[in-house]
């Protein structure tokens, strides 16, 4: 057993007990920066599967924009200090055997589906560059129309937001 | 890396999945929804990336959806936040069972 194999479990360990925690702690903060530990790990996750790029990208985005949304949002709408009411025990029990019986079948699921091995060889660098190039050729592997419609998407939520959020005072109409 | 089998990999964003699913189920709070939603997404993202990275270790396809996907789940955490904010105006709270109206 190597160290990266050891890295890889202690890993998975931390994201699964961190997100665990996220959804079941009955303090809304404490709840966010438990998912904030868990993003953090997936973006180490991804650091071990040798992806750079996306690793940055999920701690920019997840960690850097997400969380502190969610954060600031607690703020706006949440009474401090405040604890959240205790779920329901019987829809508690019932979501946990439905879950667990979910896990179970996927699990089985996979364990007897045999992932065949990759061709050996076949391995090329997932590097930034790479990334870039094609993720803006406009050749047949290219990925410049979807790129330029997430960007018009991203203008759109933006715009939503505004429209969702703005206040209108109630004198003027 | 490799000496780890996908399998493993895949139990581990399968359970990730479902606890994003009991967080879906039991929590009346939107904002712990939302996070829910959120570990699902990433449980999606660590599959599709795993799979570019075992099995087709030759394409960048999985890797460009992740982006696609984290870029997308951006933009509904954001559209999200700003419906949970407008409600909270309206009623005073942001538990689900408290929004009982379509129009106000």
């Amino acid at each position: 057993m190597s160290a990266s194999v050891i890295v890889f479990y202690v890993l998975s360990a931390f994201i699964l007990v961190t997100g665990l925690l996220a959804v079941t702690s009955r303090q809304l903060f404490r709840s966010a920066i438990w998912l904030l530990f868990s993003l953090t790990g997936i973006a180490g996750l991804y650091f071990w599967l040798d992806l750079e790029f996306i690793a940055a990208v999920q701690v920019v985005v997840y960690v850097g924009g997400i969380v502190v949304l969610i954060i600031f949002s607690i703020f706006l709408t949440q009474q401090a200090g405040k604890d959240l009411p205790r779920p329901l025990r019987t829809r508690a029990f019932f979501s946990a055997s439905a879950v667990c019986i979910g896990f179970l079948l996927t699990s089985l699921m996979i364990r007897q589906y045999g992932f065949p091995l990759p061709p050996a060889g076949g391995k090329t660098d997932m590097g930034i560059a790479t990334i870039g190039t094609q993720l803006l050729s406009t050749s047949g592997q290219g990925y410049a129309l979807p790129f330029e419609v997430i960007s018009i998407l991203l203008l759109a939520a933006m715009i939503a937001c505004i429209v969702i959020a703005i206040k209108i005072k109630p004198g003027e109409k | 890396m490799s000496q780890v089998p996908l399998t493993h990999i895949l139990f581990v964003s399968t359970a990730l999945f479902f606890i994003g699913m009991y967080g879906l189920f039991t929590r009346r709070n939107m904002i712990t929804m939302l996070m829910s939603v959120e570990l699902i997404l990433n449980s999606v993202n660590i599959n599709f990336v795993a799979f570019n990275k075992y099995l087709y270790p030759g394409a960048l396809e999985g890797l460009f959806f992740t982006l696609f996907i984290i870029a997308i789940a951006a933009a509904e955490a954001a559209v999200a936040i700003a419906i949970i904010i407008n409600l909270y105006r309206n009623f005073r709270s942001i538990d689900v069972e408290d929004a009982d109206e379509l129009k106000f």
